[in-house]
């Protein structure tokens, strides 16, 4: 089994471009299951069992979804070879624009939507920098000249990647992305020994614990202050 | 690390990688490596002077990172060093339609310089021929079409480059959102195509834009208070002139405010193929050829006739009276005398 994963800001279209490539994949007669992760709520999990895959869904609650991510993608790979599925792929927000949840040796995919705004290349971290495919989204609604602009930022910022523009709506692009994701090579049967690409980001805090008033008496473990510039007088 | 580039990127002069490669200040720019004060060192050294918060906090990955500055640098080499080869023609092959059906036609040659329209009903196939010539099929396309370029079997990186892709799109449904001036977005465009007279060609887009759009705007306007026939004037003047791509695909563009037939010419003299696809007669005629594609594969095609030149004439007149209309309307004037 080929083990996939795709993160990307929230409401970029993962779902919907993972839907359109799923249909592509079937066509070629491979399996496919999901697992999909998000922070609250979610229910991208009814799309794609009315599109009749299998997916299984992990609500991360009070926890930081990525590390909820690491620690449980090693079962849900399991999940995966149990069902014989010959690609898994794991959807998951990336909410702080930081985290990369992609893991050394693991295909990893990220999307993200000309809407978005120019800058916002640069301000995505490992998610985008360290990503293998680059999928961008939207590029129906604006001009030429901005997808262009879009896809020449993304590439300075990785310029090993891949770089699709896949219309979730129509489906454009998906075709093409599937045949990118299965390599019979590619298969594996655990992930343990595998690392991440990136650590995590560290927080250990009071509020971490479930601390909920504010000020600097109740403030304790890996507190950062804001930098206001204040000089002294 | 693979180290492709001339220089060593690890322990030269920042200062001597940086002038012998200007475009690499993009790339530490956009991946957030603020070295104006490390110049007179080198990327190792400036790693080396990072402490480990600054490191984690910036997600900053040495080894990542001096990779994929190779590569960059190695791609934009030879993205410049490109003598841009021209895309003479394209030619569909055969493939088969959604019930396995052969393509009723045996190759089809289209050249620049030419428009060819495509027709057909809402989800007949249109897209996935457009995404079989982007993606320059070879048999491996739900379709089974393949895609010559030059006549011969196309270079993969027209599959994945990102500066070089072979089809533009302008559509009715596109906009512009970027925050910024006519001239700042124009200025943008032109650096991210590496193009070194970036104001005398903003200069003619804009002229050009004027001249499709009637309604002058000046190169301060904000992109996003452009008028519809204006931003579509802007759009197609600019990727006429701008953009890379020797193929552009017009996805119904309505008569509202602009010089079709005009805009179909400027696209012309800059060497593109174009595709339209559309019903309105006025934009279908203008192609030599059109495209009928039904149950997602291509069942004839069709030579404009000269009674349906005429025709064309006919109704481009009265297209031209309804735009005189139009104009009348906007100024405040009546339509009778």
């Amino acid at each position: 089994m080929n083990l996939v994963t795709v993160s990307g800001p929230p409401s970029v279209g993962k779902t919907s471009v993972i839907l359109k490539t799923i249909s592509s994949l079937k066509n070629r007669g491979l399996k496919v299951g999901v697992v999909k992760f998000d922070c609250l709520f979610t229910d991208d999990d009814v799309l794609y069992e009315k599109a009749g895959v299998m997916v299984q869904k992990g609500l991360s609650g009070g926890l930081c979804p990525d590390h909820y991510f690491v620690s449980n993608i090693e079962e849900v790979t399991q999940w995966g070879l149990e069902n014989k599925f010959d690609i898994l792929i794991s959807e998951s927000a990336g909410l702080c624009n930081r985290c990369s949840p992609y893991i050394k040796g693991i295909k990893a995919v990220c999307v993200i939507d000309n809407l978005s705004g120019i800058g916002t290349p640069k301000k995505i971290g490992p998610m985008l920098k360290s990503a293998d495919i680059v999928i961008i989204t939207k590029g129906d609604i604006v001009s030429q000249a901005e997808r262009e602009v879009f896809a020449s930022r993304v590439h300075s910022v990785n310029p090993a990647a891949t770089i699709l523009h896949v219309n979730g709506l129509t489906g454009q692009g998906s075709f093409e992305l599937s045949t990118l994701l299965f390599d019979k090579n590619e298969n594996i049967t655990t992930l343990k020994g595998k690392t991440l690409r990136f650590s995590m980001p560290a927080a250990l805090c009071s509020y971490c614990l479930g601390e909920t008033r504010i000020g600097e008496s109740y403030q304790m473990g890996n507190v950062r202050k804001i930098d206001l510039g204040k000089k002294e007088i | 690390m693979a180290v492709l580039t001339e220089l060593d990127l690890r322990h030269e002069k920042i200062n001597t990688i940086l002038t012998r490669y200007p475009f690499a200040e993009t790339f530490l720019t956009n991946n957030g490596i603020d070295v104006a004060n490390s110049r007179d060192n080198s990327m190792d050294d400036y790693f080396k002077s990072l402490d480990a918060e600054h490191i984690e906090d910036h997600a900053i990955d040495p080894e990542h990172l001096l990779n994929q500055f190779d590569q960059f640098i190695n791609q934009m080499l030879s993205f410049l060093g490109e003598d841009s080869k021209v895309v003479e023609s394209i030619t569909i092959l055969p493939g088969h339609d959604k019930s396995g059906k052969t393509e009723n036609f045996t190759e089809f040659i289209i050249r620049k310089n030419e428009i060819v329209s495509i027709v057909g009903p809402t989800g007949s196939g249109k897209s996935r021929l457009l995404g079989d010539i982007e993606w320059a099929a070879q048999k491996d396309t739900p379709t089974g079409r393949s895609i010559l370029i030059n006549e011969k079997i196309p270079d993969k990186k027209w599959r994945y480059s990102s500066s070089e892709k072979l089809v533009a799109q302008l559509s009715q449904n596109m906009n512009f959102v970027m925050d910024m001036s006519v001239f700042e977005f124009l200025e943008l465009h032109a650096e991210s195509r590496m193009v070194t007279d970036s104001k005398t060609i903003i200069k003619r887009i804009i002229e050009e834009a004027n001249n499709l759009a009637g309604e002058m705007f000046d190169p301060d306007t904000p992109i996003t208070a452009l008028s519809g026939g204006q931003s579509r004037a802007l759009m197609i003047a600019d990727t006429a002139i701008l953009s890379k791509s020797p193929i552009i695909l017009i996805d119904e563009i309505e008569n509202a405010g602009i010089d079709r037939k005009r805009a179909l010419k400027l696209l012309l003299s800059e060497e593109k193929i174009v595709l339209i696809a559309t019903h309105d007669p006025v934009l279908a005629l203008m192609g030599n050829r059109r495209i009928v594609i039904k149950n997602g594969g291509i069942i004839k095609v069709i030579e404009t006739t000269e009674e349906e030149k005429e025709i064309l004439t006919e109704i481009e007149k009265l297209d031209r009276k309804v735009n005189v209309m139009r104009e009348k309307l906007r100024n405040g004037e009546k339509l009778t005398s």
